[in-house]
């Protein structure tokens, strides 16, 4: 059996993540000639249909009132209750930070290794998985030595698709018995994010650095943004000098993004903040040196000060569209 | 990507301040095609340039070096970027109070305005300075902070500007390929560009380019820490990058300036760390820049201790904070000093290496003007890399003096200091009898030379020779010289002189290849022994010779150990491209001996069958004796103004010659006497000058006194300037002073060492009509006379026998009288000793 | 209250990283050593708190004796005390690190143990889940906010759909962000103080665990050679045109 951790929608479908996990465990099943099962929390709903299409052939549905929170400690216990009964020759979830939480207290719980942000899984003797190093930048084949494998994929690994023939999907309700004297951290307030472009799902990002020079120079990319309909990002420069709240930083230790266009304004590319927006489908470097490690891995460049091209950027959009 | 032109006039490495500074004084002075490439990206490629403290000290114990910082500066105000903070090194110990006074010494003899402030002074320039561990500061007012990526940006602008210039930075050579000894194209990632000079002005990775073309660069990069510290308050409310003066923490070898708001801190003190040219990571691989290495705090943990003691009151508080730390690299080489000129393996490769921030224009200059004149303004001579001998080019050399000189970039340097790394390398065959007489060895171009022996220690008592009380004056130095020098005087000494350079010239073109590059006849008989300054093209000393004629078209040619190497590179340089002159380094194979003194002719004589008569071996003649089974050659001539003979021996029978002259000697008194009485007592009494010291680019044969009485007819190097000199009055004059009884305050007899300023009776500077100051070029005892000698350059207002002068010598003036202009002897001014 | 941060010694990398020939470890020849900047807002916020309440502020790695630079440098820039837990090997996999860690905090009390979110390396991103399940102690990962109420913490995450706010009672264990704080820099008299303090050394003797490192490798890039689009303000007809193409723009 390969195992996989189903993270649920706000409307109970699996996000996703969980959707490229999934395919990503019927192939692996498929070579190792088992069956697919998933695990997810909650009631049934739509899930079994939907899984059903996903080759899915057994739903395990974790019910605690402890797992409401989506705390990591208890999906953990519960999850590795689960996995100690069934024992999965693999169990995979996304490479989300709840999810790998959650498989690293279950891993620790079955005394395990966990090999998170995986690309691949190689059964064999031992099993092989090839994960995600330094951001990305660096790729490592690792042996995974377990009687059961826990991995966690990164986003973007296998490309998800629906099986054609529907399997039946038997579900199984299982109420994991959580230690309740075990002291855990209690959700006690969660406030939506306000409405609007996030670094994550907007579209463009317009993210400035050292080149941007002070927490002003930081208008023109507001504006550009603007126009554009994107978000504005920084470097770790930015943050570092208080130009920009952290929230706002791309890189390795602020948000990886995959934007359509990353435009990098003033940035010089160092790893730290490569990693983070290397995934975007291009780049437009603006950049005063034309040789800076951004301007030469970018799709398009502009060799200048950012305070000179943008202005006639925006100047030249709204020429063209009236405004 | 730019694309390469297919050729160039010269394509210079490297796009650093010296690099940049090469390109546009090359393009100033009409070279056109000139390429300059670079690994890296503009402005900043990633080399020491872009990471240095880029502060100017304008004061150097060395002439040169004052001279091409000096013209640094002034280029860099000329470029608008120059910053004048002013600047001052503290002493805390006594011993570095004495430093100062040295250094205000060296700033009233090179002309820079200098003076020496009271602890409350040095705090009343650096308010946070803490002035109770603080015994003394050197103040200079012109001490500056300079921009070299800017001031590299705006040079090649001028040079592009010119139509001179091509720039292709990001462009790797790969290699370098030489035909016929010289360059001959440029090979890089970017294309192939045929030149035939190539400057390399690569910084630490010099010795990796020019390895390419089969030379050699002989330095090592080596680490130098600094640290910055801030936000301090007091520095960020002057809004400016710098304006309070640097401070020289000159006792635990460090520095402090503002940057900004932040207080930079850097060190020479820590243990050396020498880096592998080859070891440097890429400018993608490393995490700042190639060269700026990862922090290593354990190194630098005494120095933030001393930060503390004398910053303590901006330093001490708990949001300034460590805010960048770097092991730089910087170049190290085996003397110190930078590595200068077409280098003696290969023509048309010019090194412009291992020179700092301060001096990067003026190198920039010097190696243009090099490159279009033959003779740059400034005595290149200190830093042409052709001194070095072979020993000094290899890496354990380089490693073992870098290693010891690391840590007197700010230390006290004794002007007779001698090193104690890689010693030995080079030993004449007496070395095993000098040691077994207690020899006190000196080091020159490797060779160990007895400077004094301790056997002779009870000639002291002997000839009552005073020791000198102050340490200073003593260090480095032994009565015992003073009492050799008499003994030879009274009787005979023999004296080891084969670190000299000795090559053989032979061949159909031999007289004419050095009738071209020496002043005197060379076409005199076999067997004359004739001496010589050998000239650059503007007429300055390039050196000072003997030559032997030991057949028509055999010459041997003597020249002085330091001066070898340079002398080989010159000559080898001139060589006819016929073959006709075949020019041999025979240095290794002779081993040579100095007999001189009353009784050399008694000694002589008791060890050869061969006439050594005055009628049959008269002076300035050279013949081949027999001693015992050694065949030797004997010149007749002298250096220490003695009676007597340079004896040259194959090398493996030295110790025969040795014991020989030794045993005989015995019954007349022979004793060994070190280089203290060849190279400074006996030749100061006899006027004689000595390269690099009284002789230097600078000044010509006239002005030195050794203008020959006659012009030859054949053309030479330098005649025009020496024709021309000759025929106008010299702008100075080569005098010789004496010091009469110079007692300092507290009443000791003091003897200065050279170097210091030769001053007017009321303390006024003295410089010639060419701006040249006058200084001591060399101090030393005259045993014989009784009292001690300068020797300096006068104008001829101030150099009139008898004139009474000044010399400041560490912060007190004593009086001298000018004893001798010209070069007439004081002692034996006819020369009847050694004639004979 | 007392607070401990665990800290990796991970190296301060360039644009490009070099492999060792075997291709099993980071070439670290040229290069400094670090910790994350996770790490450094932990060590800043365990300092702030033993300021602020008048606790200590202990700092921990795992690994060899190298590492304790990286303890002297938590402490230049304000812990009070350093610990280094012996590891079996240079790198040592996560549940090793979670084993010596949890071992030692057998030996040692404190209310609050920080760790980074993922180490800059390797990135395991679970040591501090393993430890709090391990020691049975309440955990949660992705804090950029640390409140502090008698004998109980609050501790605020960035989710994926809003903010958070987590409470648990002491002891706890939080992984953290960097942007929780502004790290300070360490001082001079830090530096020196760090210098002289001991570093205590614990060896549980561990073994290894289930995942091995075989080899490093680059991740492949796709490298389009740069269209360059102009320079200064001239490019902005180009760059509006590829803008427009883009569809983002009209």
């Amino acid at each position: 059996m390969v195992l996989t951790v189903i993270e649920r929608n706000g409307d109970g479908t699996p996000t996703a993540e969980s959707a490229e996990v999934l395919a990503a465990a019927r192939d692996l099943a498929e070579q190792l000639g088992e069956p697919v099962a998933a695990v997810a929390v909650g009631d049934a709903g739509d899930l079994p249909d939907d899984l059903a299409k996903r080759g899915v052939a057994q739903l395990h549905l974790l019910q605690h009132e402890l797992l409401a929170e989506g705390s990591p400690s208890c999906a953990g216990e519960a999850l590795a209750q689960l996995v100690a009964a069934q024992r999965p020759a693999a169990v995979l979830a996304p490479g989300t930070d709840r999810s790998t939480e959650a498989m690293a207290w279950a891993a620790a719980e079955l005394g395990v290794p966990l090999a998170t942000a995986c690309t691949e899984i190689r059964p064999g003797e031992p099993w092989e998985v090839t994960r995600e190093r330094s951001g990305g930048i660096l790729l490592e084949d690792a042996a995974l030595d377990a009687p059961i494998r826990l991995a966690t994929l990164r986003p973007g690994a296998p490309a998800p698709s629906e099986t054609a023939a529907a399997h039946e999907v038997t579900v199984h309700v299982v109420v994991p018995d959580l230690d309740t004297s075990v002291p855990r951290a209690r959700l006690v307030d969660r406030q939506p994010r306000a409405a609007g472009m996030t670094l994550t799902t907007a579209p463009v990002v317009v993210a400035g650095g050292r080149g941007v020079g002070s927490a002003e120079g930081y208008a023109v990319l507001e504006e550009l943004a603007g126009l554009v309909g994107g978000a504005v990002g920084c470097s770790r420069v930015a943050t570092n000098n208080g130009w920009r709240p952290h929230a706002d930083q791309v890189g390795l230790t602020g948000t990886r993004i995959s934007p359509e266009l990353y435009v990098a304004c003033g940035i010089s590319g160092a790893t730290q903040h490569w990693v983070g927006c290397m995934n975007a489908r291009s780049i437009l470097a603006v950049n005063t040196d034309p040789e800076a490690p951004m301007v030469t891995r970018a799709t398009w460049a502009v060799i200048g000060d950012v305070h000179e091209v943008l202005p006639a950027v925006i100047t030249e959009i709204r020429r063209r569209s009236g405004r | 990507m730019s694309s390469l032109p297919d050729r160039a006039q010269v394509v210079v490495i490297g796009a650093g301040i010296v690099g940049n500074a090469v390109v546009h004084h090359l393009a100033r002075l009409g070279w056109r095609d000139i390429l300059l490439v670079d690994k890296g990206p503009l402005p900043d490629p990633g080399g020491s340039t872009g990471h240095a403290s880029n502060f100017a000290f304008p004061v150097d114990h060395s002439r040169e070096i004052t001279l091409l910082t000096g013209d640094s500066m002034r280029q860099y105000a000329e470029l608008g970027t120059l910053t004048t903070c002013g600047g001052i090194e503290v002493a805390r110990t006594p011993e570095r109070v004495q430093e100062l006074h040295r250094r205000m010494s060296s700033a009233r003899a090179w002309g820079i305005d200098a003076e020496l402030i009271s602890p409350a002074e040095v705090a009343e320039k650096v308010p946070f300075l803490d002035p109770s561990v603080v015994l003394a500061g050197f103040w200079t007012p012109s001490v500056a902070v300079v921009d070299p990526l800017r001031a590299g940006e705006l040079m090649r602008e001028r040079a592009v500007a010119a139509g001179a210039l091509t720039v292709s930075a990001m462009t790797e050579v790969l290699a370098i390929e030489t035909g016929r000894g010289r360059v001959r194209r440029v090979r890089t990632d970017r294309g192939d560009v045929d030149s035939e000079h190539v400057v390399v002005a690569c910084g630490v990775w010099s010795p990796r380019i020019a390895a390419l073309a089969g030379a050699t660069i002989p330095l090592t990069p080596a680490v130098h820490q600094m640290i910055d510290v801030g936000p301090i308050e007091e520095l960020a409310a002057t809004g400016r990058e710098i304006a309070f003066p640097i401070v020289r923490d000159m006792d635990p070898l460090m520095y402090e300036r503002q940057s900004g708001a932040d207080l930079e801190i850097g060190s020479y003190a820590h243990r050396p760390i020498l880096c592998d040219p080859d070891d440097i990571p890429s400018l993608a691989a490393a995490a700042l820049s190639p060269t700026q290495l990862p922090f290593t705090p354990d190194d630098f943990d005494p120095q933030m201790e001393a930060a503390l003691e004398l910053f303590g009151g901006i330093l001490d508080r708990p949001d300034a904070g460590i805010r960048h730390a770097i092991n730089g690299l910087l170049s190290l080489t085996p003397d110190g000093h930078p590595l200068l000129g077409e280098t003696p393996e290969v023509r048309g490769l010019w090194s412009a290496a291992a020179v700092w921030i301060k001096e990067g224009p003026g190198v920039g200059r010097l190696i243009a003007e090099w490159m279009t004149d033959g003779a740059p303004e400034i005595d290149p001579a200190a830093a042409d890399i052709a001194r070095l001998a072979p020993h000094e080019r290899t890496r354990a050399h380089v490693r073992a003096r870098a290693t010891e000189g690391f840590n007197k970039t700010y230390g006290i340097t004794h002007p007779r200091e001698q090193w104690s790394s890689d010693r030995g390398v080079r030993r004449s065959p007496f070395f095993p009898r000098e040691e077994a007489l207690g020899a006190e060895f000196f080091e020159v171009a490797g060779w160990e030379r007895p400077q004094w022996y301790r056997s002779n220690e009870h000639l002291v008592a002997e000839h009552g020779v005073a020791d000198r009380p102050h340490e200073w004056d003593a260090r480095w130095w032994s009565p015992i010289t003073n009492a050799e020098h008499l003994a030879m005087r009274r009787g005979v000494a023999m004296i080891d002189l084969s670190a000299f350079s000795q090559f053989d010239v032979r061949g159909p073109g031999a007289l004419g290849f050095l009738q071209h590059l020496t002043v005197a006849q060379m076409d005199r008989p076999v067997g004359r022994v004739v001496y010589t300054p050998v000239l650059g093209p503007d007429g300055g000393f390039r050196s000072d010779l003997t030559v032997v004629r030991l057949g028509d078209a055999h010459f041997r040619v003597v020249t002085g150990g330091s001066d070898g190497a340079r002398d080989l590179a010159w000559f080898t340089r001139h060589l006819p491209p016929d073959g006709s002159v075949a020019l041999t380094d025979v240095t290794s194979a002779v081993c040579t001996l100095g007999l001189w003194g009353p009784r050399a002719r008694d000694v002589l004589a008791a060890v050869t069958d061969d006439d050594v008569s005055d009628d049959a071996f008269p002076f300035a003649t050279a013949r081949w004796l027999t001693i015992g089974s050694v065949p030797v050659l004997a010149l007749r001539l002298s250096y220490v103004g003695e009676l007597g003979w340079e004896l040259h021996a194959a090398t493996e029978s030295g110790l025969r010659l040795w014991d020989a002259l030794a045993a005989a000697g015995e019954p007349h008194g022979l004793v060994p006497a070190g280089i203290g009485v060849y190279g400074t007592t006996a030749r100061m009494e006899k006027g004689y000058r000595l390269m690099g010291h009284e002789l230097d680019a600078e000044h010509g044969p006239v002005e030195a006194g050794l203008a020959l009485p006659g012009l030859k007819a054949q053309d030479f190097v330098g005649k025009a300037a020496y024709t021309k000199a000759r025929e106008g009055e010299p702008e100075a004059t080569l005098c010789t002073l004496r010091l009469d009884d110079a007692r300092d305050a507290s009443g000791l007899p003091r003897y200065p060492q050279g170097g210091e300023p030769v001053l007017t009776p009321d303390g006024g500077r003295i410089t010639d009509s060419r701006g040249r100051p006058s200084y001591v070029t060399s101090a030393g005892a005259a045993p014989s006379l009784g009292t001690h000698l300068l020797m300096a350059y006068l104008p001829p207002r101030h150099a009139g026998e008898g004139t009474g002068l000044l010399v400041e010598y560490l912060g007190e003036r004593y009086p001298v009288t000018v004893a001798r202009a010209g070069r007439t002897p004081l002692f034996d001014p006819d020369d009847t000793r050694m004639r004979g | 209250m007392d607070v401990l941060v665990c800290v990796k010694r991970v190296p301060a990398v360039g644009s490009e990283i070099l492999l060792t020939p075997d291709a099993t470890a980071i070439d670290t020849r040229h290069l400094g050593f670090t910790i994350g900047p996770h790490e450094e807002c932990a060590v800043e916020e365990a300092v702030r708190i033993a300021e602020r309440t008048g606790g200590s502020a202990g700092v921990l790695t795992v690994g060899p004796p190298e590492a304790d630079e990286q303890l002297r440098y938590a402490m230049s820039m304000g812990a009070d005390h350093a610990v280094r837990v012996d590891a079996p090997v240079a790198d040592p996999d996560p549940e090793t690190t979670a084993a010596a860690i949890t071992a030692a905090l057998r030996e040692l009390s404190y209310d609050l143990v920080l760790f980074g979110e993922a180490s800059a390396d390797a990135g395991h991103a679970q040591v501090g889940f393993r430890v709090a399940c391990a020691l049975r102690r309440p955990v949660v990962g992705g804090v950029k906010g640390i409140g502090l109420d008698g004998d109980r913490v609050s501790l605020r995450c960035e989710a994926p759909d809003g903010v958070e706010v987590h409470e648990a009672p002491l002891p706890a264990v939080a992984a953290v962000l960097e942007g929780l704080n502004l790290p300070r820099y360490p001082t001079i008299k830090g530096r020196l103080r760090a210098k002289k303090a001991t570093v205590r050394v614990i060896d549980p003797g561990l073994a290894t665990g289930g995942l091995r490192t075989l080899r490093l490798r680059h991740r492949p890039e796709a490298r389009a050679e740069t269209v360059v689009l102009g320079r200064g303000a001239a490019a902005a007809p180009a760059v509006v045109d590829v803008l427009a193409d883009l569809g983002m723009v009209r």
